[in-house]
């Protein structure tokens, strides 16, 4: 850190700089004007310069590996359909000066008062419209500006508590306001893992540079979120679109990260105006409600009617002061793009105070003044939707750039004349230039910040960094990571030694709280059937085994034996023709699809296990060979899933969730083998059935240890039946179940025993008191029949 | 004229209907000068687990309503009696096309009857290329804001035919002006594409209209169930001028209004979904009678 600045040019750097190419006339992060590498930038670079090529592949790939490690994903959408994504890290973080940094924090946070000001304006005296400053049919045509909305006032005085900006810096130097994000901003849980991601990159560089943490800030705010409780043992909850949501992963991580409870709207109900989530113990009181879900789809009684998203009566519960709204629903009115135009204006009637920072140039063309000036310039303009709420660089289908439509065509201006107020014009930008790494050497690419600000006790908090948008090439329109571009991390240093978080809460940190996650019933009945699905599949596998290893030593599947398997396997759907059948896959893919709907509270490790169990039995549905190979196959999943349920269990808190996933594993189990043995232990079952169902009991050892004699109807009976120390026999699973169920909540009117718990308990003892003997096919089928009923007696009791 | 209006609306469900929870307008307005309600009430069954009133943006009377329990059929039975003035001579003092849009921007306002809620696009009725097209030809020649008005709601009778067969209530604007078919609601949303398209601040007004001519008279369309007109502001002076397309009238004494907004949107009498997996079986019946003129 002592080498002399002025010596900082490219040379000092090897050949890391060689393709770095800043362009005229923009700005570049790396580069000051007179093409000296900035101060902030040297000592990392010079570190990085340091790597050989392989130690920066391990570095880069230790990055990669963290994120697929914690399964962070969002979600992409194509023209038919959606699929999964990695996280595109760009692995490199953008460096910026605590100086810089604080400037920019102040100006934002002035803004954000601005902001709060207008929300206020909007939906109380509307002096904005009445004093000229906003156009009444500005306002009126804003889609997001809700009219039910209108009068209701914020039960804690504030409408905006979590807000995000995204700006840019234009060719001067300056920072520039480019959208405003006050709906429900995403990706500062995304940040945490970038940062996580970009700190094993680059752990001891990190180390050795002054980073701003970032935990603090999350700390604070939910310090803000607690303190708006009612203190009447009312939670607060992320409402959540669900995992067909492009940024769902945030949403279950941010819920775990802060532990909060993490609902969808079919979850809550509204009840003497009362906002409330069902819960396995009933209806529970919310008080504070942080919403990702834009707020057109939260109350489909008052907003759009075909939401199946939101809850309906939610307006209503608003309205009578019952809960806070993280933001106040109608907050996504002040993104529209046509408002810039007017933002600068609007600081000055409401605060007195010019914009700290500007915003992008903005003429809304429903003034006739404003959209002469726009055909006039349009060489150095954008026109797009008025009330676009994507950043400047997002296009809408009928942007005009420079003049020129999509196709190449120049624009008529009596278009622009009668689309008028439905355009706006934005002057066109160069974003600044930062350095992405591309093939071990640094190129330049365009730029942009998102920059969270969340209300605390004392007013604005900043996040210190965190999150940048880098364009996948030089084309600032290819930034967006819909169209392919990064993400990295956002390194605020600060040139001294002093405490990197000096911005932050000082203070040693509020001790950690725990709370009471109460469980949704929809979370209960994901897990329930995600332990169901599991068990189905790793029952089916034990089949298809057996019938494998057959047809490996025979050689052929037409004798007896292998014809009855065959059959039941069909009878479970699973028809063998198929190596893998599709209805095998069709399970695991549900086990998924629960899973995924519960990721919040489920353990990462857990979920990447049955991930790489979803995508090993896939690879292996195309390749592998019936016989031997298809045993030795099944017997891979086998051991996986034993993996998976081995993580459920070491790994998992006894929460309520995970009593609901275990009743689910053994109804399930007690269900496929109760109907299992009816079969196999027939009178007229072929020889050998007696055998496969203990080896796919899995106890051939322990049968071989308990009885002297071969197999029985009996043995088998009393083994993979009756005896309780078996953990494959039916009495162990409903043992299982009676334990899980003394241990969930119980409602007022069922003080003593719940129908689910009485009906457990009368298979148990119906089982407990059974000698093999007696078990006739007439008794195992009631038997079966009592436990199918349990599933509908546990919803009824806890699902609801 | 004085009036005594019965309005019964039952649904019938397939299966158990769980959970509902509804927002209704269903009473007549009170409108200073116009319509004054004498006496209104409404029953509800089975009977609600909770109940509440409240006043919409537009100024609308709302009663909530929701059931904890699943329920099988809901009723609702509102009576009033209503007091309608005659509508007052019309004299046309509204500007060209022109001068309205310049009217308008002199009104800074958000405010419920501000004319800006009514000008651009609303959740059931988009801008329409072919109404545009269609209204702009209409009115190409028209001296004022009124006229236009009365042309497009004019044509509109005249091109239109009443079918209650032929649309649903969620029958797109666009399908029922191309078969130039529907019932009052269709007539109404495409008054108004057709109006705002031209530049005409332009709304939806739901309620009863007599269902017993006075002697010597036709039979109103419409009568049978609630029934749809449109609302256009017509300038500083005239302010809002009422027009039934669906009967190619001015709506007056005959027309009692329940709820404005800006489409259907806005004022649908009975709102909210029960969660029910089978269909829904739905019989409306209104009854207005004159009790004296």
């Amino acid at each position: 850190m002592s080498k002399p600045l002025q010596a900082a040019d490219r040379s000092d750097w090897g050949t890391l700089l060689d393709a770095y190419r800043t362009l005229p006339g923009v700005a570049d992060e790396l580069f000051d004007s007179a093409g000296r590498v900035r101060p902030v930038w040297q000592p990392f670079l010079r570190d990085l310069a340091a790597l050989d090529a392989d130690a920066l592949d391990h570095a880069l790939a230790r990055g990669d590996q963290y994120l697929r490690d914690a399964g962070v994903f969002f979600r992409q959408y194509g023209p038919t359909d959606s699929t999964e994504r990695d996280w595109p890290l760009s692995h490199l973080p953008m460096l910026i000066e605590a100086g810089e940094w604080q400037n920019i924090a102040t100006a934002l946070m002035q803004r954000a008062d601005v902001l709060e000001a207008a929300m206020a304006d909007f939906y109380g005296p509307n002096r904005l419209v009445a004093d000229g400053v906003v156009p009444a049919r500005l306002l009126a045509s804003n889609p997001e500006w809700l009219r039910p909305m209108v009068g209701i006032e914020p039960r804690h005085g504030h409408y905006l508590h979590f807000i995000a900006f995204d700006i840019g810096r234009g060719p001067d130097g300056k920072w520039w306001v480019l959208g405003d994000r006050t709906q429900a901003p995403s990706g500062a849980g995304f940040a945490l893992e970038t940062r996580m991601a970009t700190s094993r990159s680059f752990s001891s560089l990190m180390s050795s540079t002054n980073v701003m943490r970032l935990a603090g800030f999350f700390r604070r705010f939910r310090d803000t979120l607690l303190g708006m409780r009612n203190g009447d043992g009312s939670r607060v909850a992320i409402l959540t679109p669900g995992p067909l949501n492009d940024t769902y992963f945030e949403h279950s991580y941010i819920a775990r990260y802060l532990g909060l409870m993490l609902v969808q709207g079919a979850d809550l109900a509204v009840k003497d105006n009362r906002l409330m989530v069902r819960t396995v113990g009933g209806l529970q009181p919310i008080s504070v409600l942080w919403r990702r879900l834009d707020a057109e789809w939260t109350d489909p009684l008052e907003l759009n009617e075909s939401s199946r998203l939101g809850t309906p009566g939610m307006i209503g519960a608003l309205r009578s002061g019952s809960f806070t709204m993280v933001n106040a629903l109608g907050s996504g009115a002040l993104e529209a793009r046509a408002l810039m135009a007017f933002m600068p204006r609007m600081s000055e009637h409401l605060t007195g105070q010019p914009l700290a920072m500007p915003n992008i140039a903005t003429w809304w063309c429903g003034g006739a003044g404003e959209c002469d000036y726009v055909k006039a310039n349009l060489e150095r303009m954008t026109i797009d939707s008025a009330m676009s709420t994507r950043l400047p660089f997002d296009h809408g289908p009928n942007v005009v750039i420079a003049g020129k439509k999509p196709d190449g065509t120049p624009v008529d201006p009596a278009w622009i004349d009668a689309q008028g107020p439905l355009l706006a014009g934005q002057e066109i930008v160069s974003l600044s230039t930062a350095p992405a790494l591309v093939d071990g050497k640094l190129e330049a690419r365009p730029m942009s910040l998102r920059v969270f600000v969340a209300r605390s006790g004392s007013g604005w908090v900043v996040m210190p960094g965190g999150f940048a948008r880098i364009g996948h090439s030089a084309e600032s329109a290819d930034i967006s990571m819909q169209r392919g571009g990064a993400v990295s991390d956002v390194w605020v240093v600060s040139d001294d030694a002093g405490p990197a978080d000096t911005l932050l809460e000082t203070g040693g940190g509020t001790a950690k709280r725990t709370l009471d996650a109460t469980l949704p019933s929809t979370a209960a009945d994901n897990l329930f059937w995600l332990g169901r699905y599991v068990e189905r599949t790793d029952f089916k596998l034990r089949l298809l085994r057996a019938y494998h290893i057959r047809l490996a030593e025979t050689g052929d599947g037409d004798y007896p034996l292998a014809v009855m398997l065959s059959e039941y396997l069909e009878f479970l759907g699973a028809d063998v023709a198929a190596t893998i059948p599709d209805n095998v896959l069709d399970d695991m893919r549900a086990a998924l699809r629960s899973s995924g709907q519960i990721r919040d509270r489920f353990s990462t490790d857990a979920w990447n296990a049955l991930v790489d169990l979803s995508r090993t039995t896939e690879m292996f549905a195309t390749r592998i060979q019936p016989g031997d190979d298809a045993a030795r196959a099944f017997s891979v999943l086998l051991r996986k899933i034993a993996g998976f349920a081995g993580l459920v269990h070491e790994n998992m808190y006894r929460f309520t969730g995970w009593r609901f996933l275990g009743i689910g594993r053994a109804l399930e189990r007690a269900g496929l083998m109760m109907n299992f043995l009816r079969v196999f232990t027939d009178a007229d079952a072929p020889e050998g059935a007696l055998d496969l169902a203990i080896e796919v009991g899995d106890s051939i050892m322990t049968h071989r240890r308990r009885y002297a004699a071969g197999t029985s109807r009996d043995t088998v009976i009393d083994l993979l039946l009756l005896d309780d120390m078996n953990p494959r026999s039916v009495l162990n699973q409903l043992v299982s179940i009676d334990d899980h169920a003394s241990y969930l909540p119980v409602t007022v009117e069922e003080v003593r025993m719940t129908p689910f718990q009485r009906k457990v308990l009368e298979i148990k003892t119906a089982l407990t008191t059974a000698a093999p003997g007696e078990v006739s096919p007439d008794k195992l089928e009631q038997l079966s029949g009592d436990t199918a009923t349990l599933s509908g007696l546990l919803a009824d009791t806890y699902l609801r | 004229m004085l009036y005594d209006i019965t309005l019964k609306i039952e649904y019938a469900y397939d299966s158990l209907a769980d959970a509902g929870r509804h927002i209704l307008r269903l009473t007549p307005a009170t409108l200073p000068g116009r319509q004054r309600v004498i006496a209104s009430n409404l029953d509800v069954s089975p009977t609600p687990t909770e109940q509440g009133f409240a006043f919409d943006f537009f100024d609308n009377r709302c009663i909530s309503i929701s059931y904890d329990e699943a329920v099988e059929e809901t009723a609702f039975l509102m009576q009033a009696r209503v007091d309608r003035a005659a509508l007052e001579p019309l004299f046309d003092v509204s500007p060209d096309l022109r001068r309205l849009a310049k009217e308008l921007d002199t009104l800074n306002s958000v405010a419920s009857e501000a004319p800006h809620h009514f000008r651009g696009r609303s959740p059931r009725v988009p801008p329409v290329a072919e109404i545009a097209t269609w209204a702009g030809r209409l009115t190409a020649d028209s001296q004022s804001t009124l006229e236009a008005v009365t042309a497009v709601c004019t044509a509109l009778h005249r091109e239109m035919a009443f079918d209650p067969e032929a649309t649903a209530v969620d029958t797109p604007l666009e399908e029922a002006f191309r078969a130039r078919h529907g019932v009052c609601q269709d007539f109404t949303h495409i008054a108004i594409s057709a109006l705002r398209s031209i530049g005409v601040p332009a709304g939806y007004v739901s309620g009863f209209l007599r269902t017993i001519p006075p002697k010597g008279a036709a039979r109103l369309e419409g009568a049978d169930a609630m029934h749809a007109w449109v609302r256009a502001w017509c300038g500083l002076e005239m302010g809002w001028v009422e027009f039934d397309p669906t009967n190619n009238m001015m709506a007056g004494e005959d027309h009692v209004v329940v709820a404005i907004g800006r489409d259907y949107f806005d004022v649908a009498p009975v709102k909210g979904m029960f969660r029910t997996a089978g269909s829904q079986d739905t019989s409306q019946s209104v009854d207005m009678v004159a009790v004296r003129s």
